[in-house]
């Protein structure tokens, strides 16, 4: 059972402007690595060296931020989908 | 003339020309203006800006304009009021507030970012100018838009008060209503700065829009006699003004025109709308995203995009967050009205509702000399407030006495 990625709109040069990416995996941090064997370099985008997830962007396995749960442990179920979103610059006061 | 070395990226570092772009390309981290405060130095004094007309311009060269300011050319140098009845019946001593509900031309601190964004707008010969706004920046650029020969598309959430609605329309902008919260407005703002050549006040153009905001901190030095105070409380949306204020003091201190300074920083919010408030009681820099129910519409972003940077200023400098109820940002804004004669919307409520709470919890006391950051006009937001029903009387001097208790008797006695 494939899950799928949703790709945003900065990382598509990397996947030749696919939106929607299958993959398989148990957790967040394999997907990521199944994404860099299919479209090398878009891992250095999401991570840092350490490994560790980048500050700036946010990933919701089925809409619940993978901050809040296992990070890059998330389990990932089959069928999932796994969104990709810079945090946008915004906000008021 | 200009003192910007260039953008650079707040996260990695990453440099970046002069444009108007808000997000590094590497790790999405949001750019900044980075300057030149050694040639600074060499030219700006007490003395100089002293010197100046009573404008946010005064403080120019910490600004990121190349040439001259096109667009709000007024605003600024607002009052700082010493608030000694707010600070009696607070029970602490040395208080302030910096009334930016009186700013020029649509009352509220906004009035500050919008001209130095629509003004770096002009230098990147922007043709039109937006916002994604919760009410205040709404008025703000369609205003200054109108004045300056801006078209202005502005895209607000479809439920807003109705006399911020009002006072965006009367400028001739296009308003666009949008389904959904801030957070989706403001994604929204993105996908059409992405495809239209639109100066977005606070998405593409945001590393300047955010300098504005700069100001207010400045003035409060200024004003105080050129000293930062021992505590700054702050109403946090997208957790932007909090950290403008704080690099303000900091940079002043770096240009030597303040000593250094210990201010703590405490940071508002509606419990209605809390994120950073919570993430700085769970001790975390994390923020955990809410959907906003809050009277306090102009801090209603669930999504704070300077969430972290917010927590950090807070941690760092020894202040706090905390968040109030619907009722006491209502109480809150009675007491400053009554006080002090300064009708503040609910924004200002909850910051006074949060000060009330931090000194109940003895994190602010009567040794600190305060300052509380009012940041909007209580006329925006009358719709938040249900007053005592009044009852009218006959024409008479006897009704005028009974209706509010006073006798004849006193009269006679003066």
């Amino acid at each position: 059972m494939p899950q799928t990625v949703i790709i945003p709109t900065p990382l598509r040069k990397f996947t030749g402007d696919t939106e929607l990416v299958e993959v398989q995996g148990a957790t967040v941090g394999e997907i990521f690595s199944q994404l860099e064997a299919r479209y090398p370099g878009i891992q250095a985008r999401l991570c840092e060296e350490s490994g560790e997830l980048r500050r700036f962007i946010n990933v919701y396995v089925d809409g619940e931020d993978i901050r809040f749960l296992d990070r890059l442990q998330t389990p990932v179920g089959a069928q999932a989908e796994i969104s990709i979103v810079p945090a946008i610059a915004g906000g008021c006061a | 003339m200009s003192f910007v070395k260039g953008l650079k990226c707040r996260e990695c570092g990453a440099p970046y020309p002069v444009e108007p772009v808000a997000i590094c390309e590497e790790c999405f981290g949001p750019l900044e203006v980075d300057y030149d405060y050694a040639a600074i130095k060499t030219q700006l004094t007490r003395e100089e800006i002293a010197s100046r007309p009573k404008t946010m311009w005064r403080y120019r060269e910490l600004l990121p304009l190349d040439g001259d300011p096109a667009v709000g050319l007024q605003t600024g140098c607002t009052p700082l009021v010493r608030a000694e009845r707010l600070a009696k019946a607070l029970g602490v001593g040395e208080l302030y507030i910096k009334n930016d509900a009186v700013q020029h031309p649509t009352l509220s601190f906004k009035d500050r970012v919008v001209a130095v964004a629509l003004s770096k707008a002009r230098e990147f010969k922007f043709e039109a100018v937006g916002c994604a706004s919760t009410g205040n920046l709404a008025n703000s650029v369609a205003a200054n838009a109108a004045a300056a020969g801006f078209p202005a598309y502005i895209l607000i959430p479809d439920n807003l008060e109705k006399s911020k609605v009002l006072g965006t329309q009367i400028f001739g902008a296009n308003v666009v209503p949008v389904q959904g919260n801030y957070d989706d407005v403001n994604r929204l703002c993105s996908e059409i700065a992405g495809r239209h050549r639109i100066g977005f006040v606070n998405v593409n153009l945001r590393p300047f829009y955010g300098e504005g905001s700069k100001t207010f901190g400045y003035e409060i030095a200024e004003q105080l006699g050129w000293q930062a105070p021992d505590a700054v409380v702050v109403p946090m949306a997208g957790g932007s003004l909090i950290t403008k204020i704080y690099k303000a003091f900091g940079e002043l201190a770096k240009l030597g025109l303040i000593e250094e300074t210990q201010t703590r920083f405490y940071g508002a919010q509606a419990t209605g709308c809390n994120p950073i408030a919570a993430a700085v009681k769970a001790g975390t820099r994390d923020i955990r995203p809410v959907k906003p129910n809050t009277i306090a519409k102009s801090l209603a972003i669930g999504n704070p995009a300077d969430g972290y940077f917010a927590t950090g200023v807070i941690t760092n400098t020894g202040g706090w967050s905390e968040d109030v109820s619907d009722a006491e940002i209502i109480d809150a804004i009675k007491l400053l009205a009554e006080t002090e004669g300064i009708f503040t919307e609910t924004a200002g409520g909850t910051t006074l509702a949060v000060t009330k709470k931090l000194i109940a919890q003895g994190r602010l006391t009567a040794k600190d000399r305060i300052v509380i950051a009012i940041t909007g006009n209580g006329l925006k937001t009358q719709e938040a407030l249900t007053l005592e029903e009044l009852q009218s009387i006959e024409p008479k001097l006897s009704a005028f006495e009974s209706a509010v208790g006073i006798s004849r008797a006193a009269k006679a006695a003066a």
